[in-house]
C-alpha cells in the first residue's frame, strides 16, 4: 500500500528534512519525491510505502498534519488509490 | 509515479471546489421484519437496522480519512413502510418513531423509506401510511418520506395526487413553528427509482437485495471551475469539459462505494451520477449554467443549457462506474443552491421556468417554497403536471414543495444544513384546478408504455 504526501506553502529551509523525519519515525518508506519552487511557493509530492507502519495510517496522518500546523505548510496525506482511480482508466 | 499535476488537481478539487461524496446510503430490506403484531414488527425493524448499519458511520469516517475525500452524509434507506403496515395494521407512526430511534442509535444523517407505492392504486396499508405522514414527519427529525403516485407503465393515480396535495399542506401546517420542515422531508414521485441514495426520496425497492451500498456523488463547483478556465470555447467543447470532469467525480464515487462495500461486507449497488448542489458558495448548479453564458439562472436559454449539462454529466459518468442508477443527473433544488436562491430572490427564476427545466434534468420541482395559503387542490395540480412530464418522458420527476404557513410573500424560510433557505416563490396563476383534481380516477398510461 502506498500513500501520497503533498506539502504546499512558502519556501523555507528544511521542509523536506522535517517531513522525512516524521516518515522515518512512522516507518513509512519514501519511494519517490518531486518538488518545485515557483514564485516562493514550495510544492512537494512524495510517494511513500505504508505497508509496514509502526502504528496505523491515521497516526502517520496525525503526525504530518501536526507538523504542517507547526511549520505553517499545508500537508495532505492520502491513499494513492484516489489519484489512480481519478486519473487512470 | 503519478503525475504531480494530476495529484494537485485532485487536491484543489477537494480543497477549493467543494468536491465531495454527498452520501453513502445503505439500502436495507425490512421485508423479513413484517409481523402481524406491530410492536413485534417495530422491535424487529430496530434490531435489523442497528445490526446491519452499526458500522456504517465509522466505516464512512475511516474512508473519508484514508482517501482525504469528505463524505458529507451517511444514510439508510429501507423497504417502503406501507408494506410492513399492511401486515401489522395499527398506527404507522410507530414505525416512524422506530426508524428515528434506530437512526439515532447508528448515527446516520437521514433515514428514508416512510413510503408508499400507489401509482396504480392503493393496497392494504397505503392509505393509512399516507394519512400518517404529516404526524410522522412532525414527531421525528431524521425520517424522510416519499410516495410514488405515477409511472410511465401505470399512468397517474389521481386519487393519490389529490391525497398528496392535502398531505403536503398538512405536513407544513404541523411543523409551522419549525420552518414547515415536515414538507421538506416529503417527496411525491412519478417513476421513483428503487435504488436512489438521495433524500428525501430514498427508499429500498422490493427488487433490491437484502442489504446494499449505494453512493451519490457531488461536485458542481468542480464543473464550474473547469468551465471557468475555458471561457471562450464553443458548446461542443463545453460538453466535453463537463464529461471529463463528471468522469473524474464519478470515479471517486466508484472507489468509495467499492471500498465501503468491501469493508462492510455488503454488496455494492450503484453510483448515482449526480451534480448535487449545497447552499455553500461555489457549490451551485445555477452557477454552472451562468458560467456557460447565462446572465442569471432562469433566463431564456436556461432549459437548453441544463439539458446539455445533464446529458454530459451522464455521458461522462457512465463509463466511470460499473453500475449506474438512482436519479443520475443534475439536481435543481432551489433552497439548496446558492445561485438558485439568488435567482429566486431577484424574481428571475419562476416556478413555471423550473417546471420546464424539470423536463430535461434529473428530478423535479425540488425544495420550492410556495405561499402558505396555496390550496391543497393547487398543490395537487402542480404534482399532476410534474408527474405528467415524468410519465410521458419515461423519467423520474418529483415534487418537494414547502407551503410557508403563516408567512407573507417576500419572507423566507431557513431550514439550515444541506436543506438551505429560500424566499417564498409566487404562483402566477391563482385560478382553480379544484374540479380537475376532484374528479379522481387514473390518467391512463401513455403510448410510451407500450414497448413490448
Amino acid at each position: 500500500m502506498k500513500a501520497i504526501i503533498t506539502v504546499i506553502g512558502h519556501d523555507t529551509v528544511g521542509i523536506l528534512a522535517k517531513v522525512s523525519v516524521v516518515c522515518a519515525e512512522n516507518n513509512a518508506n519514501i519511494i519517490d519525491v518531486t518538488q518545485s519552487v515557483l514564485k516562493d511557493i514550495f510544492t512537494m509530492v512524495m510517494l511513500v510505502d505504508i505497508s509496514d507502519l509502526v502504528d496505523d495510517f491515521a497516526d502517520l496522518q496525525n503526525d504530518l498534519y501536526a507538523l504542517g500546523d507547526k511549520i505553517g505548510m499545508k500537508i495532505h496525506v492520502m491513499h494513492e488509490d484516489i489519484f489512480n482511480s481519478m486519473h487512470h482508466i | 509515479m503519478l503525475n504531480t499535476k494530476d495529484i494537485l488537481e485532485t487536491i484543489r478539487m477537494i480543497e477549493d471546489e467543494n468536491l465531495d461524496i454527498r452520501t453513502i446510503t445503505m439500502g436495507l430490506s425490512l421485508l423479513d421484519c413484517a409481523d402481524a403484531d406491530i410492536e413485534r414488527s417495530c422491535e424487529k425493524v430496530y434490531e435489523k437496522i442497528t445490526r446491519c448499519a452499526s458500522r456504517l458511520v465509522p466505516t464512512g469516517e475511516e474512508i473519508e480519512r484514508t482517501y482525504g475525500i469528505p463524505i458529507i452524509n451517511k444514510r439508510i434507506s429501507v423497504t417502503p413502510i406501507a408494506l410492513l403496515a399492511a401486515v401489522s395494521g395499527g398506527d404507522p407512526v410507530k414505525y416512524a418513531l422506530t426508524l428515528e430511534k434506530a437512526s439515532q442509535a447508528v448515527g446516520v444523517n437521514f433515514i428514508g423509506g416512510y413510503s408508499a407505492l400507489v401509482h396504480k392504486g392503493f393496497a392494504a396499508g397505503d392509505r393509512e401510511l399516507i394519512a400518517s405522514i404529516p404526524e410522522a414527519l412532525a414527531c421525528t427529525e431524521h425520517v424522510c418520506s416519499s410516495v410514488n403516485i405515477g409511472s410511465t407503465k401505470a399512468g397517474i393515480n389521481m386519487d393519490a395526487v389529490k391525497l398528496m396535495g392535502e398531505t403536503v399542506k398538512r405536513a407544513a401546517e404541523l411543523t409551522k413553528d419549525n420552518n414547515c420542515i415536515g414538507a421538506a422531508k416529503l417527496v411525491v414521485f412519478c417513476n421513483a427509482p428503487e435504488d436512489n441514495p438521495f433524500m428525501a426520496g430514498a427508499f429500498h425497492g422490493i427488487g433490491e437485495p437484502d442489504c446494499v451500498i449505494n453512493v451519490g456523488v457531488s461536485g458542481p463547483g468542480v464543473v464550474r471551475a473547469a468551465l471557468a478556465k475555458n471561457p471562450d470555447c464553443d458548446l461542443s467543447e463545453v460538453a466535453d469539459i463537463i464529461k471529463k470532469t463528471a468522469f473524474k467525480i464519478t470515479r471517486m464515487g466508484q472507489l468509495v462505494g467499492t471500498v465501503a462495500s468491501e469493508k462492510l461486507g455488503v454488496p455494492f449497488g450503484i453510483v448515482d451520477l449526480s451534480l448535487a448542489p449545497t447552499p455553500a458558495v461555489g457549490d451551485s448548479v445555477a452557477h454552472i449554467l451562468e458560467e456557460i453564458g447565462l446572465e442569471i439562472c432562469g433566463t431564456h436559454g436556461t432549459t437548453a443549457a441544463l439539458a446539455m449539462l445533464n446529458d454530459a454529466v451522464k455521458k461522462g459518468g457512465v463509463m466511470a462506474s460499473s453500475h449506474v442508477g438512482g436519479l443520475s443527473g443534475a439536481f435543481i433544488p432551489v433552497s439548496e443552491d446558492a445561485g438558485m436562491i439568488h435567482a429566486a430572490r431577484t424574481g428571475d427564476l419562476s416556478i413555471e421556468k423550473l417546471e420546464a427545466m424539470t423536463a430535461v434534468c434529473s428530478v423535479g420541482l425540488d425544495m420550492i417554497i410556495i405561499p402558505g395559503e396555496t390550496s391543497p387542490a393547487t398543490i395537487s395540480a402542480i404534482i399532476a403536471d410534474e408527474a405528467a412530464i415524468g410519465m410521458v418522458n419515461s423519467k423520474t420527476t418529483a415534487v418537494r414543495m414547502i407551503p410557508a404557513i403563516g408567512k407573507k410573500p417576500g419572507e423566507e424560510l431557513e431550514f439550515g444544513g444541506l436543506l438551505g433557505s429560500g424566499p417564498i416563490m409566487a404562483l402566477h396563476n391563482d385560478r382553480s384546478s379544484e374540479k380537475f383534481i376532484n374528479r379522481g380516477g387514473r390518467i391512463p398510461a401513455p403510448m410510451q408504455s407500450l414497448k413490448n
